[in-house]
């Protein structure tokens, strides 16, 4: 202790030009975390906000009591999945560079997040996701030429150009649509837990955020009512580590936990490897079975790193190591289920080859025929009357007169 | 003199204040060792050291209320929202608290923050990075409320705020950061560096708050209106070919009334322009305000262009935007009435 008060600055363990440095993560050797039953005292279970829940070790074998013992179908499907969300990314990140859509965020790093929690819930349990769960959305059959489409903000884009690329959304199969205001999304989920308990529906809510939109009042408030309802509800924190240029300790991460939030208010906390899709499937999967139960909510922390940059809007080598992903110890998500598969007998690099190239190829098909919807340059285009629809359910007297004012420019001055 | 962008004129008067006023700080979302996503911070950080220039949470309430605390605390706050569109969810600590600490304590109490934020469209930011809020702030009681349309108003100005032991919100169009823009995207875009305001002299000035500028004078028509429309304003007028006052307001609260009325009472005939929505706007502030002070020399309706009253809508972005050929049909208007 300092003799004084004094002011703390966090500062990331390495920047430009620094050797990575991850000692500040506290890992948990695989299989070595109790699995509690799923309706432990949250006193009982503390430890799983500080232990890192695991399943994959070094040699990608599945170990300990949270391995969820999928069958090989739904192994080769969640594969199958993740491969497909990374070829979509790069598809798309590629478009954007080429200025073919006007933005984008890729998930690189992290699918195992959106496709092991996907997985493990039921069709009928509601999405809140964040902007960089795209996963969710594909994983809920949203098709890659609505998405695409969206991206373009064509004539067949879902949201009618309303919304800037990546703010998908999917209400059929239950996927929220998404804000560009960080944890909006989390008090909701907490609502419409909430509204399934009012309604006696077994069903639950699930949303994202990351570890930098812990810090918004948000946050807080969907943890203060999922506590004080125990609503059924799933929270889950994606600690990607960066936060645009500001690294966890920034939101608050360098002395507890982003699982530990929850503990004062007496929701448990489960910390997860979340590059680990084993791990992440089994931990989303107790914490469902808790909610359905009537356990309550659960915040899941899961630990990744964000592969690429925020989004097409920054350069990430201004603010951190170049190579600062391949130091990280947690791995590639992707490469350790493939592992994982391989070292089972499974699968085989060929065949990964093969279904990458399949993969790539589906993708590309998707744009050339989304891109037939119009592009930013090439019609078919929206039609401009349609900016006044869907403010309100009716559309009223002062939109119609604008409607028609900018009808009236567009045709004497076109 | 020296060339400089809005952002290195705004870089430019937060490293004098900085460097003069050991009071100052900063805090915002990525502001510190990254210098801002729109760089408006850069290599202040790194001059001043992580206790004046500082990296903050992402959440703007705690943004603005801890600014509100280090400003009644003797420091002279100044506070980045990444994008005026997130201001949101700091609105309580500025409307409830910032704006009113002197009121309801006597004048005891009160806290010298300055709370800087981009804002308005053109830059494809779709509805959460478009937003113009501006009429939502000069409707507090308490707040000064700012938006420059050129780097030389907006160092002056931001200097100018920091000085001011009221709060400030001071907006920044960040589709003119870098150039002019006249209000059509298909045209190269423009550098400051070959406008007459983008010569920004380096050592400290300020330009005082309340003052409206007059950048153009005329005898036919007053166009009133601030940040990028200004200038969207000027190539309309020339278009139209209609000798025209364009008065560029700069502080919108307070507003310089005496010199909006002094150019609508020579011309007669007044158009207001923003980008913003239309209804309850700032510019109906401005028609009632020519409507009480000038109602005996109009002679024409008071014209108004403005945003459409929807969110920003990513597609349409240039058919949202008031550009000039709004501009021209509203010139059109106000001139052809008898």
């Amino acid at each position: 202790m300092s003799q004084k008060s004094r002011l703390h600055i966090p500062h990331a363990a390495a920047r430009p030009g620094e050797t990575p440095d991850f000692s500040y993560l506290a890992l948990s050797p695989a299989g070595s975390v109790a699995r509690p039953p799923v309706d432990s005292r949250v006193s009982d279970i503390e430890f799983l906000s500080n232990d890192l829940v695991r399943v994959l070790d070094e040699n990608h074998a599945a170990q300990g009591p949270w391995n969820p013992g999928l069958d090989s179908s739904t192994l080769l499907e969640a594969l199958r999945l993740m491969v497909l969300v990374r070829q979509y990314d790069d598809r798309m990140q590629r478009m954007q560079r080429q200025g073919k859509i006007t933005f984008y965020m890729q998930s690189l790093g992290e699918e195992a997040v959106s496709i092991g929690g996907g997985l493990a819930l039921r069709d009928s349990d509601m999405l809140f996701p964040a902007y960089r769960n795209q996963g969710l959305y594909i994983l809920r059959n949203t098709g890659l030429v609505e998405m695409m489409s969206h991206c373009l903000s064509n004539t067949n884009d879902f949201c009618r150009g309303r919304q800037m690329p990546v703010f998908y959304q999917n209400a059929k199969n239950r996927v929220f649509t998404i804000s560009g205001n960080l944890a909006t999304q989390y008090p909701q989920a907490v609502g419409w837990a909430m509204a399934a308990a009012i309604k006696g529906e077994d069903d639950i809510a699930a949303s994202w955020v990351g570890d930098g939109s812990t810090a918004e009042a948000d946050f807080h408030y969907a943890l203060t009512f999922a506590a004080v309802y125990q609503a059924p509800v799933i929270l889950n924190v994606v600690n990607n580590q960066w936060a645009i240029s500001t690294f966890q300790g920034v939101a608050g991460g360098e002395r507890r936990s982003f699982a530990a939030r929850g503990l004062g208010l007496g929701i448990p906390g489960v910390r997860v490897d979340g590059n680990d899709l084993l791990a992440v499937y089994a931990v989303t999967q107790w914490a469902a079975e808790r909610a359905r139960s009537g356990g309550g909510p659960t915040l899941i922390e899961l630990v990744t790193y964000r592969g690429g940059a925020h989004s097409t809007s920054d350069d990430p080598t201004r603010y951190r190591p170049k190579d600062e992903w391949a130091a990280f110890p947690l791995g590639d998500p992707l490469l350790r289920l493939k592992g994982h598969l391989v070292q089972a007998g499974l699968w085989s690099d060929e065949q990964h080859l093969a279904m990458e190239e399949q993969m790539k190829q589906y993708v590309l098909e998707c744009w050339k025929k989304a891109t037939t919807f119009g592009t930013m340059t090439e019609g078919p285009f929206l039609r401009v009357h349609e900016m006044f629809e869907d403010v309100f359910e009716h559309m009223p007297r002062h939109l119609q007169r604008q409607q028609a004012q900018l009808l009236e420019l567009e045709g004497i001055l076109p | 003199m020296t060339q400089m962008t809005m952002i290195q004129a705004i870089n430019s008067a937060l490293d004098i204040m900085l460097d003069i006023d050991p009071s100052v700080v900063i805090l915002g979302e990525d502001v510190g060792y990254f210098g801002g996503v729109f760089r408006c911070t850069e290599g202040l950080q790194k001059k001043y050291g992580d206790h004046r220039v500082i990296d903050a949470p992402i959440a703007e309430g705690g943004i603005i209320g801890t600014a509100i605390g280090l400003g009644v605390n003797g420091l002279r706050p100044v506070a980045e929202i990444q994008f005026a569109d997130y201001i949101y969810p700091g609105f309580d600590q500025v409307v409830s608290e910032l704006a009113r600490l002197r009121y309801r304590s006597d004048g005891t109490f009160y806290s010298p923050v300055t709370i800087r934020t981009p804002c308005g469209g053109g830059i494809r930011g779709g509805q959460t990075h478009s937003q113009s809020p501006e009429a939502i702030f000069t409707h507090i009681s308490g707040l000064i409320t700012v938006m420059p349309s050129n780097p030389f108003d907006a160092k002056g100005l931001l200097v100018s705020a920091i000085e001011s032991n009221d709060p400030v919100i001071f907006f920044e169009p960040k589709r003119i950061y870098n150039g002019p823009f006249d209000g059509d995207p298909n045209k190269p875009s423009v550098p400051w560096s070959s406008h007459p305001l983008g010569e920004v002299p380096e050592a400290y000035y300020n330009v005082p708050l309340g003052k409206a500028a007059l950048v153009e004078t005329g005898h036919e028509l007053t166009i009133i209106s601030y940040g990028t429309i200004v200038h969207v304003a000027q190539a309309a007028a020339k278009l139209a070919g209609v000798s025209a006052d364009i008065i560029d307001v700069r502080t919108l609260m307070p507003l310089d009334i005496d010199t909006i009325r002094q150019s609508v009472s020579k011309t007669g005939r007044c158009l207001v322009a923003h980008e913003a929505t239309r209804f309850c706007g700032y510019g109906a502030e401005l028609v009632a305000t020519v409507q009480e002070e000038c109602f005996w020399s109009l002679e024409a309706p008071i014209e108004r262009v403005t945003g459409w009253d929807t969110p920003y809508p990513h597609a349409f972005e240039w058919q949202y935007f008031p550009g000039q050929k709004r501009l021209l049909a509203g010139i059109r208007k106000v001139m052809e009435a008898k």
